[in-house]
């Protein structure tokens, strides 16, 4: 599936938008820290909670949920608010 | 001075090197480095390094003299840790940065960012101990690559107690902070936490008693209670480890082990000044010879410089008498201070002495802070000063 990367993450995938691979969002995470290591961590702590200033959106819907199931054809898109000086 | 930091400070001059200090200037928006000449009068920038990254501690491993870390986050994303084994001219992230055990109720906390790194003794090349924001105690035994908890501190529950969460303690986050070594013994560790006191093991980490008999609280606070205890920056001397210097949220403190019970040196401080700050430095040479950066505690707690006026405190007899110290700063309307990691000195002989500003400026002296001179000017807001020897 598409996964659209922000900005702040583009200096581990080279790109805007990345393939990856996964029947949940768990499982596409784990999937992409192993093809860009380090990636998952920036976007989801150490007790698999998705960090307050990452949002992620499957098909244009908002989920907090690592469980949250995943088809092959949906498309999913990480987006880093915007906030601070 | 004291006999044995007599003849210390003979033993222990580094020679001089064709090249000066390197500082590690660690900011809210990245890392520059500042390469001295051999006078310490002329200074090159390189940076920004990791521009628009908030780095809040920049290390070099004096037992390799190569290895730097830099601890790393940002507004928004998770922390991270950096590794250059060619000063910064290439980095690589950390395989595995300090993170807190997975709790088995989703309950437990997670890191925010990584705040003091420190090498672990000379005899263990390559390991080094973190304190991080909420407070935790980590080690890493590959020279930075991976992280683990380290202690049972981390999960103790008398210690969590202490330990704030992401919105608790200091106005930037509750840290662990301070971590030391005793250089004549690696089993022999301090470290501290604004909030929740000073704190020791005898047995390399396997377990932490609290030390902090004598240190005083916020009026009105129970003293027994540790959480009210606010150490800023605690500091050994390198030529008498028995010695320890404190500046805390409470005043100046100076301890001689093996007593247990710190005495309020600070209390010799002009009243107009006070005896609070945030950083503490100590001389490698003669333990008798600390510096301090005061600022103003009073009310809400400004944290700019008393009245406006910056200046260094030193004392060369262990806290019976302090010294201003301010030829050459400004002397009126400057209304910066010096965060806890934010001031440092070199090994050379005469020392240097260097602080960084919330304003960004960075600040030298080459005569032990007899005469202070400007190294740089408009950085962003500076949170960490280290000289290393390259």
């Amino acid at each position: 599936m598409k996964v659209l990367i922000p900005s702040p993450l583009r200096s581990y995938t080279g790109a805007s938008e990345v393939d990856g691979e996964g029947s949940t969002l768990r499982e596409l995470f784990a999937d992409l820290d192993r093809r860009y290591p380090g990636l998952r961590f920036r976007m989801i702590d150490e007790q698999d909670r998705v960090r307050r200033h990452i949002r992620c959106f499957v098909n244009g819907v908002q989920t907090f949920e690592l469980a949250e199931p995943l088809a092959p054809s949906d498309a999913v898109q990480i987006v880093q608010a915007l906030s601070g000086g | 001075m004291t006999r044995t930091a007599k003849k210390a400070r003979k033993k222990t001059v580094k020679p001089r090197s064709a090249k000066g200090p390197l500082l590690l200037v660690a900011t809210r928006k990245g890392a520059w480095l500042f390469q001295g000449d051999a006078a310490r009068r002329q200074w090159k920038a390189d940076g920004p390094h990791f521009l628009g990254h908030i780095i809040h501690h920049v290390m070099l491993d004096p037992r390799d003299g190569r290895t730097l870390l830099a601890a790393a986050s940002t507004g928004h994303l998770g922390p991270t840790l950096f590794r250059s084994t060619d000063f910064g001219k290439h980095w690589s992230e950390a395989k595995r940065p300090p993170a807190f055990a997975k709790a088995a109720d989703g309950k437990g906390r997670s890191v925010h960012h990584t705040f003091w790194l420190a090498p672990a003794h000379a005899s263990e090349p390559g390991v080094w101990y973190a304190g991080t924001s909420p407070q935790g105690l980590f080690r890493s035994e590959d020279g930075g690559e991976t992280w683990a908890p380290f202690s049972s501190i981390n999960d103790d529950p008398r210690y969590r107690e202490l330990m704030g969460d992401e919105q608790g303690g200091t106005p930037d986050g509750p840290v662990l902070h301070s971590i030391i070594v005793d250089p004549r013994d690696r089993a022999h560790l301090y470290f501290a936490m604004s909030s929740g006191g000073v704190h020791e093991s005898k047995d390399g980490g396997k377990s932490f008693a609290p030390l902090v008999e004598g240190m005083e609280v916020v009026e009105g606070f129970d003293v027994k209670n540790l959480a009210f205890h606010d150490p800023h920056c605690v500091r050994l001397c390198p030529s008498d480890p028995d010695r320890l210097y404190q500046q805390n949220h409470c005043g100046i403190y100076r301890l001689d082990r093996p007593a247990t019970r710190w005495t309020r040196i600070g209390k010799a401080m002009p009243k107009a000044v006070g005896d609070i700050g945030f950083p503490m430095v100590v001389h490698p040479r003669d333990a008798d010879t600390a510096w301090v950066f005061p600022m103003d505690g009073t009310t809400v707690w400004p944290r700019t410089s008393p009245d406006g006026k910056p200046a260094v405190y030193v004392t060369k007899n262990g806290g019976k008498k302090w010294t201003r110290r301010a030829a050459g700063l400004p002397a009126s309307q400057a209304w910066w201070t010096v965060k806890r990691q934010a001031m440092t000195r070199d090994g050379r002989d005469p020392l240097g002495l260097y602080f960084g500003t919330t304003s960004g400026e960075v600040w030298a002296s080459r005569d032990e802070g007899g005469r202070w001179s400007p190294v740089a000017q408009h950085l962003p807001e500076i949170y960490a000063v280290e000289a290393a020897e390259r």
